[in-house]
């Protein structure tokens, strides 16, 4: 029950510890604010900015989710299709690797040559940056349906789509769900790369214009709002992950 | 009896197989309907090519492979499986996992839907026979190794299959567990009209439960020896202990230990 209690707590422990110290450093080593802001400068920064930091902020939300919920669709789709056939696999990994490894800020003019400045191309980005861990892990949950599973109902006369959506999407679950917590981080990268490159609105682009304009403090309060709103949006799809795949987790190291 | 397995001279090579040596080699052998017949031999010997053969996993390069007077050219659809490993699908509750081949298998597929009740029914009776009454709706991992083995056997006999293939169902147990489930595996064929092919490296296994033992060579695999076994039924677990049935034993292991030297 201690070691429990602990447990709940230590985030929040290490988290006010980690801005103290940073807050100490700064006045000790007395560093120019215009370096690097005490944490208490950039609170007071994101009150002074609350309403334009939240009206981007929510915008940066918008985008991120669309390009995830884009994401989630296309590449459920796409897993599917890859883990259930060995060919579509062989075939068409090395155009999605080479396409993951392409930096996503560098097809962000692409897509303001094809959409203009606006809210596609964020969406876009967030979509094209997240999509690849959830085909990757879907299609591997699919692929390794073990093979006295599959002779137990391919015996029966199942059909390989019998095969599949009784036992290879389910059993894909757990990995895709753990992939929803690395592409929903992704995506909300992606969405602030598009913002500052391609958007007139929004904390991608708040950040470009405040870094142009040297307010230092702003630029900080914008990144603490990104920090706070990327673990929100973690934490919302790991308990997601929990409530639908429980039954995954339950070894001794997961309790 | 008519003749219900017929594995007619086949040789088969795996598609996959690198150095082209045949997993089976002229293999024969004949299965009467009803009848539990064990096989055994070294490991590597080509037994779980012989069950793939059966129930047409796996197409035979040469010779026929003929079940229920049909010769095989795709899954046989009448046949029940269970593994060393249960397979048990951990997102469903054990009697989903009893239930599973009702979503595959017609006339069962269509009518599971509106006749649940009346499945669930017998797969509770099933339950029952192999000891897991009202066990039904936890999950396999709360269940221990023998019972999720049982609750396997569940599975394979549930959409009363016509062939019940075992492939070294007992392999992981400990050995109070196995005799406990060689006596539920005795009852379940005595009283379902099922035949039955155990996979085994177990001798005293293949000596308690057959009708008729086969040993297999080492690969490429034929069958060297064929045996019947004599002992009245219901056999009882002494029976292993007595000198009949050590000698059968005794008789069983020279003729694998021939096979392997044989390799």
């Amino acid at each position: 029950m201690k070691t429990k209690n602990q447990l709940a707590i230590a985030p929040y422990i290490f988290t006010i510890g980690f801005f103290l110290l940073w807050e100490i450093a700064c006045r000790v080593l007395s560093i120019s604010s215009f370096i690097l802001p005490t944490p208490s400068t950039i609170m007071l920064a994101v009150w002074e900015y609350r309403s334009q930091l939240a009206f981007h902020a929510m915008h940066t939300l918008w985008m991120t989710l669309a390009g995830f919920g884009l994401a989630v669709a296309l590449g459920l789709l796409l897993g599917m299709l890859l883990g259930s056939s060995r060919l579509i696999n062989a075939g068409s990994y090395p155009l999605l690797v080479g396409f993951n490894s392409i930096p996503k800020v560098a097809v962000v003019p692409i897509l303001v040559f094809w959409f203009g400045v606006g809210w596609v191309p964020p969406v876009l980005t967030a979509f094209l940056i997240s999509f690849f861990p959830i085909v990757v892990n879907v299609a591997t949950g699919i692929a390794t349906v073990e093979p006295e599973m599959e002779d137990v109902l391919r015996a029966l006369g199942a059909s390989k789509r019998d095969i599949v959506f009784k036992v290879g999407v389910p059993r894909a679950m757990p990995y895709f769900f753990g992939s929803l917590k690395v592409a929903i981080t992704l995506a909300y990268v992606g969405s602030v790369i598009g913002e500052q490159n391609a958007s007139n609105v929004g904390i991608g682009n708040l950040l470009t214009r405040a870094s142009a304009a040297f307010e230092v403090p702003l630029v900080w309060a914008a990144l603490v709002v990104l920090a706070v709103l990327g673990v929100v949006m973690y934490a919302m799809t790991a308990y997601v992950e929990n409530a639908m795949t429980g039954w995954a987790q339950r070894s001794q190291m997961a309790a | 009896m008519p003749v219900f397995v017929d594995i007619h001279n086949v040789t088969h090579v795996y598609a996959r197989a690198e150095d082209g040596v045949p997993a089976v080699q002229n293999l024969t052998i004949r299965i009467n309907e009803g009848e539990f017949a064990a096989i055994v031999g070294p490991s590597g010997c080509g037994k779980s090519t012989l069950m793939k053969l059966a129930t047409g996993l796996q197409f035979p390069r040469e010779g026929a492979v003929i079940v229920d007077g049909k010769e095989v050219s795709a899954p046989v659809k009448l046949a029940g499986m269970a593994f060393q490993n249960p397979t048990m699908l951990p997102w469903r509750t054990t009697l989903d996992n009893i239930l599973l081949p009702l979503e595959i298998v017609e006339p069962h597929r269509s009518r599971l839907r509106r006749h649940k009740a009346e499945y669930v029914a017998k797969a509770e009776s099933l339950l029952e026979q192999v000891g897991l009454k009202g066990q039904g709706h936890k999950f396999p991992w709360q269940l221990s190794g023998g019972m999720q083995q049982r609750a396997s056997l569940c599975r394979a006999l549930i959409h009363e299959p016509k062939l019940l293939m075992l492939d070294e169902p007992f392999g992981a147990l400990d050995s109070f567990t196995r005799e406990e489930l060689w006596c539920v595996m005795r009852d379940l064929h005595a009283a379902q009209k099922v035949t039955i092919i155990l996979v085994t490296h177990d001798l005293r296994e293949a000596a308690f439960l057959a009708d008729r033992i086969f040993c297999m060579s080492a690969r490429p695999g034929r069958i060297v020896a064929e045996r019947e076994v004599t002992f009245p039924r219901p056999r009882d677990l002494e029976i292993t202990y007595s000198p009949e049935f050590s000698e059968l034993v005794h008789e069983l292991r020279g003729h694998i230990a021939q096979a392997r030297k044989a390799a």
